[in-house]
């Protein structure tokens, strides 16, 4: 190696003087209808190794954004919504059953349903999501057809559920018999996937709220979803979003409801724990 | 048989004319520090297509992650460092390297690989999720690569 070579290796120190770019996510307070305080920044629990402190999408959005979040009447998703609402009460299937016939009144039997799942539950001997939980009463309890994973009325029956849970903190529980799922989450967030090698973290955790061309990059929290979003016009189910990510990287993606991205929507839903329940929120 | 019908497809595909020269990604010759000293293709790199490269989506869009002051491209990225400077930073064969392969000079960077063709994990067929088929093209051609080690050399301050 010449000299001429040794010092411009030192290029590799002037390299690392860019990381500390100036903080761009601001300290805005989310408050919704004028009535519902929003934690929109939480310390993590000491399990989440890369992250001290959690911070909602929202926070990372410009305020025209944020704006539309704070009024029902403004949130796009108000028609989803009752959409879901409709379908809640509505028959389906070989029972003759709908969701109320069992659960009765919406507000109070699904309050604080959404910031504990995914969960784990004994009888499955699996850990599930809220999606699969909904399928699970429509096939077992309704006799009905089980509603595509990631579809419209599926994502529409989740956010009037979330709805309940507004406000309320995300209570993931990551040890007990979810551990195994929650290891195999944590897992898949660090592994660089595709002919692009990234990695959930890559983005998330480690450029955070840098811009990658015009993204402005969260910390990809997955407390505001089904999110409804400006780009498709549409709720998004969460495990929908994670397979545009993984697309993204140029890789081979999982399927939503796959076991993969059931340990992984909990692993990434535990790195939220604390903030509130935001669902449906507005994402770009 | 199959080999020879794989490389047709890729060259009727790009369009481009392969030399004999060119150095497939898996014949690079890398130093331990990660450069390249050799001309990936012979033919001397096009600044002015490597710009190109740069500030396009669907090539390189080097300008998702690197800001250079030089490029018209909209919205630059800020999750690598500014390029402006990069030559009096780097020499040829390192520019050549880093472009090459960015992990063999910055350990575990972000940076993709972008003449690279094996050791990833379920690689995609391009943007659509489903798994790749047959053997894996690199993110940019030999000759593409030299067009953009050819403009990032212009890159003085
Ligand atoms: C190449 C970069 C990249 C990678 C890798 C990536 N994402 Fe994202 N992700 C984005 C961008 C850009 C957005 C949109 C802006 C934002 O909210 O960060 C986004 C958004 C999200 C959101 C929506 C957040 C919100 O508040 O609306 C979630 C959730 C998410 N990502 C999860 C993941 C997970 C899980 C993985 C890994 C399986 C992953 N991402 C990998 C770039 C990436
Ligand atoms: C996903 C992000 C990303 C993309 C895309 C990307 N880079 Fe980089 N690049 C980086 C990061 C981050 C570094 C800093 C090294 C490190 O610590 O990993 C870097 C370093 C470099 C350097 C040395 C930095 C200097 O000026 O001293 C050059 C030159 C470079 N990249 C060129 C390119 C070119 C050319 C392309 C497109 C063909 C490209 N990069 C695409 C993230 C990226």
């Amino acid at each position: 190696m010449t000299t001429t070579k040794l010092l411009k290796t030192a290029g590799l120190v002037a390299v690392l003087a860019y990381a500390s770019s100036a903080s761009a996510q601001d300290d805005s307070q989310l408050v919704i209808n004028g009535e519902i305080e929003m934690i929109t920044e939480v310390a993590t629990q000491d399990y989440i190794g890369g992250l001290k402190t959690a911070y909602s999408g929202w926070r990372f959005r410009n305020s025209d954004m944020q704006a539309m979040q704070l009024d029902d009447f403004e949130n796009p998703a108000a028609i989803a919504v009752d959409e879901g609402l409709a379908s809640w009460s509505k028959v389906d299937g070989s029972e003759g059953k709908s969701c109320a016939s069992c659960h009765e009144d919406l507000e109070a039997s699904m309050a604080g349903v959404r910031a504990v799942y995914p969960k784990w539950n004994e009888e499955a001997g699996a850990v599930m999501t809220l999606a699969s939980q909904i399928n699970n009463c429509r096939t077992e309890q309704m006799g009905a057809e089980a509603w595509k994973y990631d579809g419209t009325e599926m994502t529409g029956m989740e956010a009037v559920i979330s709805l309940q849970s507004r406000g309320m903190p995300v209570n993931v529980a990551v040890d007990g018999p979810a551990h195994d799922a929650w290891l195999k989450g944590e897992e898949i967030y660090y592994t660089r996937y595709g002919q692009l090698e990234l990695s959930c973290a890559n983005c998330h955790e480690d450029n955070a709220d840098n811009y990658i061309r015009a993204d402005h990059l969260s910390q990809g929290q997955i407390n505001g979803f089904p999110a409804f979003r400006l780009k498709t016009g549409g709720l998004v189910q969460v495990q929908n979003r994670f397979k545009g990510c993984i697309r993204d990287t140029r890789a081979e993606t999982f399927k939503p409801g796959s076991e993969e991205f059931v340990a992984l929507e909990l692993y990434v839903a535990s790195r939220g724990n604390g903030l509130s329940v935001e669902a449906p929120s507005v994402r770009p | 048989m199959k080999r020879t019908a794989i490389a047709l497809a890729a060259l009727i595909g790009s369009g481009t004319f392969v030399s004999a020269e060119t150095v497939t990604p898996d014949n690079v010759v890398m130093d331990e520090y990660g450069s390249i000293e050799a001309s990936l293709t012979g033919v001397a790199g096009d600044p002015a297509a490597g710009a190109e490269v740069m500030s396009s989506r669907g090539l390189g869009n080097c300008v998702a992650c690197h800001q250079v002051s030089a490029l018209s491209a909209a919205f630059q990225g800020n999750v690598g460092p500014s390029l402006d400077g990069a030559a009096d930073r780097w020499e040829e064969a390192q520019l050549r390297g880093i472009v090459s392969n960015a992990k063999m000079t910055f350990p575990d960077s972000v940076m993709p690989s972008f003449y690279k063709t094996s050791g990833f994990i379920r690689p995609g067929n391009a943007f659509t999720g489903k798994a790749a088929e047959g053997a894996l093209e690199p993110l940019l051609t030999a000759q593409q690569i030299e067009d953009v080690v050819a403009y990032l050399a212009t890159l003085k301050e």
